[in-house]
């Protein structure tokens, strides 16, 4: 059997006000194997992040996971004391969050920042944290590390505190390490080379969950991907399959708007009106507004995930059917 | 050809750095927009993309340089003899958030330049000229009163677009305006970007580090290294057959949506843009280059016409075989 690094189930986020209870994170199964690079997209708001804080512990009331396991390496997360999953977070689970700027601390050199990290999960003396974090600035190709490692967070480029954060995320080697748009803010040649580094630590025996909304990323990079919209996810499939056979009318609406970019002609293809407000979602299927295959069912009744072919699942009731023209 | 809507010669822009250092952040940039037509601005982040835009529409001083709109130098006009040609150019931006004033709803955003322009008569007429723009740019006419929070990022780069054709403007200077936004709805700004250029006849620059979209929008594109602009022509020409290896490495790394096409690393441009206070001699792309000979290190290559484009580079002919 194929070891799982990363195992969630029925995972559901909620949040409660006086306005009404939304869910951003409805019914999530996912699992991330070992040595796998894992792809989560959709479009903004659609609960990538917070999927992900989920299974850092970090989700802050009012909002709360009303449902669901999530385990790391056979080892349930949830059920956790806070004490624990401290200890975790950083050593066998790391995050690499969407805006580096926010997630490093403006006024310690990185360098130290560094250090600290690994002063909290291991056993060494001050000098030796500084040798491994310069290391490790060499190693997520840092160039003149010695010198960067003095700089403040504000002197670097959007590059080099992203590698900053893979950095730190990696100086312990966690079993998992979620990216969460590691490339998003950058340029294309920056993306290109974090992209190639996240490469290296998955061969260096890392698992990686990518999040990101770039389906050219997600296409270069990861091995399995998970489609995301309005809190669900739609469809998951080994890479090559989901790009050959999307079977998801949102899935191929994507594909097929990224696809009209790469040819020439007048009008793109786009997907017409536009993501729902996770409080305002419609009954039955959350895409069924905007779905040329809609019919009364879908505007009625919430599809389950069923099977589109051999470790291909797809949540919809006409999945793989063509748009009448 | 249709006329020559908008031309630089030889624009600069310096900012002081620290004490006595200098930030060369657009050197000596010749280039000609012509109406009607979309001129594309390529290159990493830093380069002066942004800083060009702005000085093309007097948004920025040129340390040197000038700059010509319908033929009159514009950047030596005094405020007076400037302020009827201000109308013709206006500017769209990355982050639609942060150039929406959060105070002002939408119908105040839109009405903004037809006050400032006396365009209406009275506040019935603005009223029904800002419910024609929201619906030539597809803002729900609902949204009328609504603030830039109570929008989705698409809507708010509509209102943005609104915004700066309500005037009537000649030219736009659109700042990665799809670059914040999610792929479904990038497709409809440009969609929305190219029918408003046709009904109108807008001119864009359009700044973009995505060579996609670039491909897609522009009929021509200029290529930014550093500050100074290393290929440009026809968008197909260098897209197609880039001279410049810098524009090779560029292609190269955009990220193919086909699990089947997967990029290796070797083709992939190593190393950190150098500081543009520090800007290396010669050429300024030689500590990067992988064709780089001693001549690069000590001559800037000028521009030349070769096949067809302009491209600086001593060493053209290697372009094509980059990384292969
Ligand atoms: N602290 C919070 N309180 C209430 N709602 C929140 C909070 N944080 C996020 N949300 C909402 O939860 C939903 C999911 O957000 P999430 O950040 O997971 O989206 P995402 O898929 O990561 O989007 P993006 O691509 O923009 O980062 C969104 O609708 C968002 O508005
Ligand atoms: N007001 C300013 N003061 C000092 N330096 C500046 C100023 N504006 C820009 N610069 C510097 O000039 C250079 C060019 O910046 P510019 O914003 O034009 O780049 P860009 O190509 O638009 O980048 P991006 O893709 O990140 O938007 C950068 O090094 C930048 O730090
Ligand atoms: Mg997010
Ligand atoms: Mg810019």
């Amino acid at each position: 059997m194929e070891q799982k690094t990363l195992e969630i189930s029925h995972l559901s986020v909620s949040f409660s006000s006086w306005r009404g209870t939304f869910t951003p994170v409805n019914d999530v199964s996912l699992e991330v194997r070992a040595g796998e690079i894992v792809g989560l997209v959709g479009e903004s708001g659609c609960g990538k992040s917070m999927t992900a804080r989920a299974v850092m512990g970090l989700i802050r009331a009012p909002g709360k996971v009303t449902g669901g396991r999530i385990t790391l390496c056979g080892k349930d997360l949830l059920g956790l004391s806070e004490k624990e999953m401290s200890r975790l977070r950083g050593a066998e689970l790391s995050m690499v969050f969407q805006d580096p700027m926010t997630s490093l601390n403006p006024v310690v050199p990185v360098g130290r920042q560094v250090e600290e990290t690994i002063l909290l999960h291991r056993q060494v003396s001050r000098e030796e944290a500084r040798k491994q974090a310069a290391e490790i600035f060499e190693e997520v190709g840092i160039p003149e590390a010695e010198k960067r490692i003095r700089c403040y967070p504000h002197e670097l480029s959007g590059g080099l505190r992203q590698r900053v954060m893979i950095a730190m995320a990696m100086v312990c080697r966690p079993r998992l390490l979620i990216a969460d748009e590691p490339t998003t803010a950058l340029d294309v040649i920056v993306e290109a080379q974090i992209l190639q580094l996240m490469r290296r630590m998955r061969d260096q025996g890392t698992s990686i969950l990518f999040i990101s909304h770039n389906l050219g990323a997600v296409a270069q990079l990861c091995d399995y991907a998970c489609v995301m919209y309005a809190g669900q996810i739609v469809e998951q499939a080994e890479i090559c399959t989901l790009f050959d056979h999307p079977a998801h009318p949102y899935t191929r609406g994507l594909l097929g708007a990224v696809a009209s970019l790469h040819r020439r002609g007048e009008t793109l293809d786009t997907i017409r009106g536009s993501v729902p407000a996770l409080n305002r979602l419609p009954a039955g299927c959350s895409f069924a507004p905007r779905c040329d295959l809609c019919d009364e069912r879908c505007m009625r009744e919430t599809p389950a995930m069923t099977s589109a072919g051999a470790g291909h699942p797809v949540r919809c009731f006409h999945a793989g059917e063509e748009a009448p023209v | 050809m249709s006329e020559i809507l908008l031309e630089t010669r030889n624009l600069t822009r310096e900012f002081p750095f620290g004490k006595k250092d200098t930030v060369h952040a657009v050197t000596d940039v010749s280039l000609q927009i012509r109406a009607g037509e979309t001129l594309a601005l390529v290159g990493e982040s830093g380069c002066g993309k942004s800083t060009l835009g702005r000085m093309m529409i007097r948004m920025l001083r040129p340390t040197s340089g000038e700059v010509f709109f319908r033929g009159t130098e514009i950047t030596s006009l005094n405020a007076g003899a400037f302020r009827p040609l201000r109308r013709q150019m206006q500017m769209i931006f990355q982050d639609p958030y942060a150039s929406l004033d959060p105070r002002m709803s939408v119908r105040s955003i839109i009405a903004e330049p037809l006050r400032t322009w006396k365009l209406c008569e009275n506040r019935q007429a603005e009223t029904e000229r800002v419910q024609e723009l929201m619906a030539a740019v597809g803002v729900p006419a609902e949204m009328i009163n609504r603030y830039p929070h109570q929008l989705s990022g698409g809507q708010r780069q509509r209102v943005g677009i609104a915004r700066a054709i309500a005037a009537d403007p000649a030219l736009i200077v659109c700042d990665e305006p799809v670059s914040a936004l999610d792929v479904s709805v990038q497709n409809q700004i440009l969609n929305l970007l190219r029918r408003l250029q046709k009904e109108r006849n807008l001119t864009y620059l359009f700044i973009s580090h995505d060579l996609s979209v670039v491909r897609h929008i522009s009929d021509r594109v200029a290529v930014m290294f550093l500050g100074k602009v290393c290929e440009t022509g026809e968008t197909e020409t260098v897209c197609g057959d880039p001279r410049h290896p810098y524009t090779r490495f560029l292609l190269d790394a955009a990220p193919v949506p086909d699990p089947h096409r997967r990029r290796s690393g070797e083709r992939l441009l190593q190393g950190e843009m150098p500081s543009p206070v520090n800007v290396p001699s010669g050429c300024r792309f030689h500590t990067r280059c992988p064709f780089a000979t001693e001549e690069c290190a000590k001559t800037d290559p000028p521009m030349r016409m070769i096949g067809g484009r302009g491209v600086a580079c001593h060493h053209p002919e290697k372009a094509g075989t980059c990384g292969r």
